[in-house]
């Protein structure tokens, strides 16, 4: 499978070490893609990479991906301006459960760039609101000046979702929450049997993140997690992103997590 | 309005006692209201007071010469400031801060120590709904020490 050219037209710096993209397809062929599922993005020479995509399923002309610079192929990419060319593949993987949680309260859970994952799931249940119970964004991060999108985390409470954001560690100028994001589960008041959560963010935060929602009684088939794993082709032949019996490109990122427990309980898988 | 008993029976930490031990604990306890801004106790001060947020907010600092203040964590509604006042030396390890109008109830620390002093049960109690509390915030403490949105690797 050949990448497809995309043009860069909006590059947003978000922190200190990501970007958001809009990147339009030369073909003039918008992407159809579900909330949760990834590209194999590429700039140049550098390697290709598997990046969410974190805009709205509903307005697919523009393909968003936020991305971190953490090593050779993300820098390369994070290091593109607009008018470059990046090389897409895709859509690929699974998709959040935005339909089949229809009725339900939604927690979206999320830590870090994990938030960028589940972009597209908040705003699919945000354009269908009247279908959900209640929605509450529980979003952790390192710091302030580290959260992503602030400005939509606003716009996201005005439209119907309970924003709980919480981070690490804040100077004293810092009016909301100071505290891990599993704190956030034992503080919200939700009827938890009847709750679905989406997760996303470092595994550990996730792992955490689940025992506290399981804790307060949520049923282990109505939380789903977007796992990570290395990738190389994207399209289940080359079984870098083995995870237990499934691949991660091709059976996940999104799992339900009564499917993944067993898995993760395993080290080093 | 609830009473003092109603209040402390309503909070999770008190969950489960008795009316009997929940009347022993009223009776150290008062109400308190106090504006953003306020320090509610500061690192180094003697320690023989806690509080049982109401409503409102309250932020844990620490404050290092270099880093200046940086808060550690924010507490809430139904959430209990402090545990110095349970073990000797009895001194502050933090500062507290109200960050918004906040009404708590506050326990005379001392008053409580000679209560469970006198009645080991009540103390018996009391410890184990502390020790409990107090692990569930040490176990988020070393979640939060893994800086894990700060290490590439374990990020998303
Ligand atoms: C399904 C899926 C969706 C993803 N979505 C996004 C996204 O929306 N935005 C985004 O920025 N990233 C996302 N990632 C992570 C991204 O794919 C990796 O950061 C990328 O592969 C790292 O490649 P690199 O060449 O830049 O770094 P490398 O040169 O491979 O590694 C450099 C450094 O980064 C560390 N590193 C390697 N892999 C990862 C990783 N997966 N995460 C964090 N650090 C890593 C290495 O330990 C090393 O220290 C996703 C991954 C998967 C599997
Ligand atoms: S990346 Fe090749 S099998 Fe998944």
């Amino acid at each position: 499978m050949v990448p497809e050219p995309f043009e860069i037209v909006v590059k947003r710096r978000d922190t200190t070490d990501t970007w958001t993209f809009e990147l339009e397809p030369r073909s003039g062929e918008p992407l159809q893609f579900a909330a949760g599922q990834f590209t194999m993005l590429s700039a140049g020479g550098a390697g290709e990479v598997p990046i969410s995509i974190s805009g709205d399923p509903d307005r697919p002309e523009r393909l968003v991906h936020t991305v971190r610079a953490v090593g050779l192929a993300t820098r390369a990419i994070c290091d593109a301006d607009p008018g470059r060319v990046l090389g897409v593949r895709g859509p690929f993987g699974t998709a959040w459960p935005v339909d089949e949680v229809r009725g339900m309260d939604v927690v979206i859970g999320a830590g870090g760039i994990g938030l960028a994952p589940l972009r597209p799931a908040l705003m699919s249940l945000l354009a269908r609101r009247e279908g959900y119970g209640r929605l509450v964004l529980m979003y952790g991060g390192r710091s302030p000046d580290q959260l992503l999108y602030p400005d939509e985390l606003a716009d996201w409470a005005d439209r119907g979702f309970e924003v709980l954001v919480t981070v690490d560690s804040a100077g004293p100028e810092w009016l909301g929450h100071v505290g891990v994001v599993t704190r956030l589960v034992r503080r919200a008041e939700l009827d938890w049997t009847a709750t679905a959560a989406m997760l996303c963010g470092p595994e550990v935060m996730m792992r955490f993140m689940v025992a506290a929602l399981v804790d307060q009684g949520a049923q282990g088939e109505n939380i789903y997690a977007s796992m990570e794993r290395n990738m190389q082709c994207g399209i289940g032949h080359c079984g870098h992103c083995q995870l237990g019996p499934t691949l991660v490109c091709r059976d996940g990122p999104v799992y339900c997590w009564s499917e993944l427990a067993p898995w993760l309980a395993i080290r080093e898988l | 309005m609830k009473g003092l008993e109603e209040l402390i029976a309503d909070a999770s930490v008190f969950a489960g006692l008795d009316s009997a031990s929940l009347s022993l604990i009223a009776g150290c306890a008062g109400n308190e209201h106090v504006r953003a801004g306020t320090f509610l106790f500061q690192e180094g001060e003697q320690a023989d007071r806690f509080y049982l947020i109401r409503h409102g907010a309250v932020s844990l600092e620490v404050h290092a010469p270099a880093a200046g203040s940086r808060v550690i964590e924010t507490l809430g509604e139904g959430e209990v400031v402090g545990w110095s006042w349970l073990f000797k030396p009895f001194r502050w390890q933090f500062d507290a801060r109200a960050t918004a109008p906040t009404r708590l109830v506050a326990f005379d620390g001392a008053c409580l120590r000679g209560k469970c002093d006198a009645d080991h049960e009540l103390g018996y109690q009391l410890m184990e709904r502390f020790a409990s509390a107090m692990l569930e915030r040490l176990q988020a403490t070393r979640l939060q020490l893994l800086d894990v949105y700060g290490n590439a690797r374990a990020s998303a």
